[in-house]
């Protein structure tokens, strides 16, 4: 089971990137990473490749659109669930034989699970949930930088010795390439033996259950409520606005404890975290522990009675006043043309 | 059933300060406390043993304080602990930490079922633990876990968060399980835990004893290095829009509209 711990070569080039997918379809994090991903690539002089597992996917093609050299594909039907122990088999298998120096995933609830396994299998390092990504081209270092401590601290993390080099990294971070049709690169298929391999855990049912039409990960506005909407009825208020927006709900951790709004809503240390182009914090006094969740949102607008409330510190723009009178308003105005 | 919980001990806030002389975190004057992840996944662990029977072990990998911890796991309704330290296992990464707690339960814990460990952990917010423990040992894998169907006929049964939604996951057993926190609300302690939590014996487990591989723990087990931390840059000075309400609300939608934001 004890594998020899890789030694850096020079047999290690290339940068990968683990196109996430589901239910065929690519995921919008896949493209920001080869976005980034090229950069990296072009500065280490080397070559960019997407790997893709599923079935059925759709739009493969799409990856070299968005600045992949190559395509490694698996699909299979026995990969239509998105199953961990084959995800994390194979591509353990693909990077043994590839031997890309650098592999980047998306921090999702898939990419957070499964690759730090596949780090483990491969005895290399790996960080999580990134914010940044550099390279010293000299070295052939990645630069990962991480927040840690609800986001208080950020630290530069590398990985010296042994490859690849992984880190999974938040969505919404980096931009996507607008898509060049005209590039080229290949779609090679990898052979993949469905009776070889064998899984622990089987998807019994999936439950559709996020009501809200737009969920917060994805979301390009979120509209979020805090305690200062003093009860559960003011907090559809949030919702309204939320929905006049086309806007995801997002909550701090008092709607949730007192029953207002689900966990699922719930942004901050103890919830998610969150990157929105835009994002209206409704009552929201602003402690660390909410805005570590949001701090890399494009434009943060805070409404709040207190002058003092630290909201304001991260708040792009800053509307002091009483939330109950500035909350209808915007419903209003943010409908009128 | 064996029942394994990992917990970890952190400072009791985050909002801790860089020392801009010997560039490291300014420790000193702040408590710790069991990572409040960590505290979920004691509770789930210690109702699986209300209803199916069983031991709940505590084991931390930390420096010797966090052996108050455990005792405070114990009066909690844990039945036994064991504290991981030594000098050796200083500057574990999670390749380095998922290593050694994996010896503890190989070693320690005769026929371990389950390990409940919590999501990530708030300080170094990685929560790459869990699933190299359940890599490391060969044990089946679901993370994100907000509830617990089942367990029986050597599989459990649990409901995951992700993304776009939940997903019922079959496990076969032993197995590992990140929780969430919406999952239980921790119990307090009760007067017959804390009185057996002092007097309760809990073994400290280092390298040797745990017949550690020196290349695989700490520093040198550790793929990964921290090269540098500093303070974020606060994202801007807000700018406070001026005017009445309805003054302000008409500057926001400007701004948003001229920005191509909405």
């Amino acid at each position: 089971m004890v594998v020899p711990t890789p030694q850096v070569t020079d047999k290690y080039r290339g940068v990968w990137v683990f196109a996430e997918q589901r239910d065929g379809k690519i995921k919008a994090s896949a493209y920001e990473l080869l976005g980034k991903g090229r950069e990296i690539a072009n500065a280490l002089k080397t070559e960019l490749c997407a790997v893709c597992f599923g079935y059925n996917v759709t739009n493969k093609n799409s990856l070299v659109a968005a600045g992949a050299d190559k395509v490694y594909v698996i699909d299979d039907s026995a990969l239509k669930d998105n199953n961990e122990d084959i995800y994390t088999a194979e591509l353990v298998q693909l990077v043994r034989q590839y031997k890309p120096e650098i592999v980047l995933s998306g921090a999702t609830a898939l990419g957070r699970s499964f690759i730090p396994r596949v780090a483990s299998a491969l005895k290399t390092g790996l960080s999580a949930d990134g914010t940044g990504l550099d390279v010293d081209p000299e070295k052939g270092w990645l630069l990962q930088t991480k927040p840690a401590f609800g986001g208080n601290i950020m630290a530069v993390i590398i990985c010296p010795e042994r490859r690849p080099q992984m880190a999974t990294v938040r969505p919404r971070v980096f931009k996507a390439r607008p898509f060049d049709k005209t590039r080229q690169g290949t779609v090679i298929k990898v052979d993949f033996n469905k009776e070889s391999v064998t899984s622990k855990t089987r998807l019994l049912s999936f439950l559709d259950d996020i009501t809200d039409k737009v969920k917060i990960e994805d979301a390009d506005i979120i509209v979020a409520g805090g305690r200062g909407l003093g009860k559960a009825d003011n907090f559809r208020m949030i919702e309204e606005l939320a929905k006049v927006m086309g806007a995801a709900v997002g909550a701090t951790r008092p709607p949730v404890d007192e029953g207002w709004t689900t966990y699922a809503h719930q942004i901050g240390q103890t919830g998610k975290t969150v990157s929105p182009k835009l994002y209206i914090a409704c009552g929201i006094s602003g402690a660390v522990q909410h805005t570590a969740g949001i701090t890399t949102s494009d434009v943060i607008v805070a409404i709040n009675n207190d002058p003092e409330a630290p909201i304001f510190e991260v708040a792009t723009y800053g509307i002091v006043g009483d939330l109950f009178k500035v909350v209808p308003l915007l419903i209003r105005k943010v409908q009128s043309p | 059933m064996n029942i394994v919980v990992c917990l970890k001990q952190v400072p009791a806030t985050t909002e801790v300060k860089i020392d801009p002389q010997t560039n490291t975190l300014i420790r000193e004057g702040i408590k710790n406390v069991v990572n409040p992840y960590d505290t979920y996944a004691l509770e789930e662990a210690i109702r699986l043993k209300e209803r199916f029977g069983g031991i709940v072990t505590v084991i931390s990998m930390g420096p010797p304080q966090a052996e108050q911890m455990l005792r405070e796991a114990i009066a909690s309704g844990a039945d036994q602990a064991y504290l991981l330290s030594d000098r050796a296992f200083a500057g574990a990464d999670t390749l380095a930490t998922s290593y050694t707690l994996s010896l503890a339960i190989t070693r320690k814990i005769n026929e371990c079922d389950l390990v409940v460990c919590g999501r990530q952990s708030v300080d170094g917010d990685t929560g790459q633990v869990s699933p190299q423990l359940a890599q490391t040992l060969a044990y089946s894998f679901v993370s994100y876990v907000d509830n617990i169907e089942d367990i029986s006929e050597g599989k459990i049964r649990v409901r995951r968060m992700i993304e776009e939604g939940h997903e019922i996951i079959e496990a076969f057993l032993p197995a590992v399980i990140s929780v969430v926190k919406g999952i239980n609300v921790p119990r307090l302690p009760s007067l017959r835990g804390i009185m057996r939590a002092k007097n309760a014996a809990i073994p400290v487990l280092n390298a040797q004893s745990l017949d550690a591989d020196p290349q695989m723990i700490g520093l040198n087990g550790s793929a990964t290095k921290v090269v540098r931390i500093f303070s974020p840059e606060r994202v801007c000075r807000g700018e406070k829009l001026p005017g009445d309400a309805e003054a302000q609300v008409d500057c926001l939608i400007t701004k948003l509209r001229e920005s191509g934001i909405i």
